[in-house]
């Protein structure tokens, strides 16, 4: 076994420390050593979207990133987005009542690609959303709720300012 | 954990990383991007006992013009160089083979660097690096040198790289002004490797073609230049019956393509032909 390495990062503004062996990836840091399951990891190759989380603004599959890599790196995750009173996220809102999810499997790595996408595009068109979409894999919806509650998401974000 | 146990190594400069290299002997691995390389690692298929991170060397980071090319470090984000505008007005065809490339979360993390090194036969990257001359810099424990494209390329996951070396830019010569481009690939799903795809430039003078450039990937063991179709074209007029013509031989005239779970020999050779006069008619579109 390789030596273990201290790796000191911020998850949802707040500082974490772990000490991990290289090969860990950072979805099972995140899950396995500071307790945030609220990060799926399903194919564990970079093909489902998941594991995505936010790195420093930019949405990442945390599947295929080592977690010594994440070190002095700023991350968000689904449990960052509702307030800390329990205030839901306009995009969780927009989930709940697009239907945007069944199972609720797929449904972190969908909102962590959608904030990414909201952040940079408040007013997306289609083909945007289609886009940023395309790298995420939803087994029950069909899709198209999941589109619906982007819409209403950017409506309720760009109605916020 | 999926990946077996490595020793892991994170230098801040070029040259800490090939002595790294040198050390670590052939079973260690630069872990740039990490798109390939970490599901490699996760399914065993790779099983290094050192990885070296790239990803805090300083100063590969850059997509600049170097006179008639553009000088892009390896190290670059594809999704930076998506993003720019001088890639967008300098090398239009870089842009869509960009675009391309698995999905924005992807090219998020991946780099141009790893790209290229990884050298997938259906990648966009290297199939682009061969149809516009691109020249690989690379770096090793005691020179550096400039390797084209055509040489660099040597066969499936395989490249002229030395297992001590190190790729450090990517110069991609502009396109020049008035010459017509198009990549076309055909995937399963939006995002995914290409079954297979090519890659077209197409310069006119005075309504003939002076010169002409077709890359295929996805088809062959590295990016596949047609030079026997290539030469169909140039000092002819170009026209719908020739750029049928020569998609047609392209079926018939490339050496089998492999089969795997996601196509058929014959099916990837056939689109091979039919993606070439696709990229033919949009390149012609296009040439001034
Ligand atoms: C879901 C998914 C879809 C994808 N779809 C596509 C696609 O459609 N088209 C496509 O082209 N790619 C695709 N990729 C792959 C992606 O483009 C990778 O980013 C790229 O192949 C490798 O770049 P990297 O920076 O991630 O390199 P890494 O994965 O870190 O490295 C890949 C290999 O290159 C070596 N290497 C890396 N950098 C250097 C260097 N500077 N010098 C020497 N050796 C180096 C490494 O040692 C390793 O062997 C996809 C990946 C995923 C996960
Ligand atoms: S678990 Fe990371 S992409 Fe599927
Ligand atoms: S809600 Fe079940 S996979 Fe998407």
């Amino acid at each position: 076994m390789a030596a273990k390495r201290d790796v000191r990062l911020t998850v949802n503004g707040v500082a974490y420390e772990a000490s991990v062996e290289p090969r860990m990836t950072l979805v099972d840091m995140l899950r396995g050593e500071l307790g945030l399951t609220g990060t799926h990891v399903g194919c564990e190759h970079g093909v489902c979207g998941a594991c995505t989380v936010l790195m420093d603004g930019r949405a990442v599959r945390s599947c295929i990133m080592l977690a010594v890599q994440a070190d002095g790196a700023e991350f968000m995750t689904v449990e960052g987005l509702a307030s800390e009173a329990g205030e839901l996220h306009p995009i969780q809102q927009a989930f709940i009542e697009e239907r945007g999810l069944q199972c609720g499997f797929c449904t972190p790595g969908f909102m962590m690609t959608i904030h990414e996408l909201l952040q940079e595009t408040p007013d997306p068109t289609e083909e945007e959303i289609k886009d940023a979409l395309g790298g995420a894999i939803c087994r029950c919806t069909g899709y198209e709720s999941i589109l619906k509650s982007v819409r209403s998401a950017a409506k309720k974000l760009q109605a916020l300012g | 954990m999926k990946p077996v146990s490595f020793e892991y190594f994170a230098p801040t400069s070029v040259a800490d990383a090939v002595s790294l290299l040198q050390e670590h002997g052939p079973e260690a691995k630069l872990l740039a991007g990490g798109q390939s390389l970490v599901p490699l690692l996760n399914m065993r298929l790779a099983r290094p006992t050192a990885v070296i991170d790239v990803n805090r060397v300083e100063g590969l980071d850059y997509v600049r013009e170097d006179g008639d090319a553009l000088a892009i470090g390896a190290m670059t984000h594809q999704r930076t160089v998506e993003r720019s505008e001088l890639v967008q007005r300098v090398n239009p065809l870089l842009h869509a083979a960009t675009r391309l490339i698995g999905h924005p979360q992807i090219r998020n993390r991946g780099t141009v660097g790893g790209s290229i090194a990884h050298a997938d036969p259906a990648a966009e990257y290297p199939a682009v690096a061969l149809a516009l001359d691109a020249e690989m810099r690379i770096v090793g424990p005691n020179a550096e040198r400039l390797v084209p494209a055509a040489d660099f390329f040597v066969t499936y996951l395989t490249t002229a790289l030395e297992p001590t070396e190190m790729l450090t830019e990517v110069r991609v010569p502009a396109l020049p002004q008035g010459t017509g481009w198009s990549i076309q690939e055909m995937t399963r799903r939006h995002g995914d490797f290409a079954l297979a795809g090519a890659a077209v430039t197409l310069t006119m003078d005075g309504g003939a073609c002076s010169d002409a450039r077709i890359v295929l990937f996805g088809v062959g063991a590295t990016p596949l230049r047609v030079q026997q179709a290539e030469e169909r074209l140039v000092g002819e007029r170009v026209d719908a019956t020739l750029m049928s013509e020569v998609g047609r031989e392209i079926k018939t005239s490339i050496d089998e393509p492999l089969a795997d779970i996601h196509a058929t020999s014959e099916y990837r050779r056939n689109l091979a032909g039919v993606l070439t006069e696709r990229a033919l008619v949009e390149a012609l579109e296009r040439a001034a």
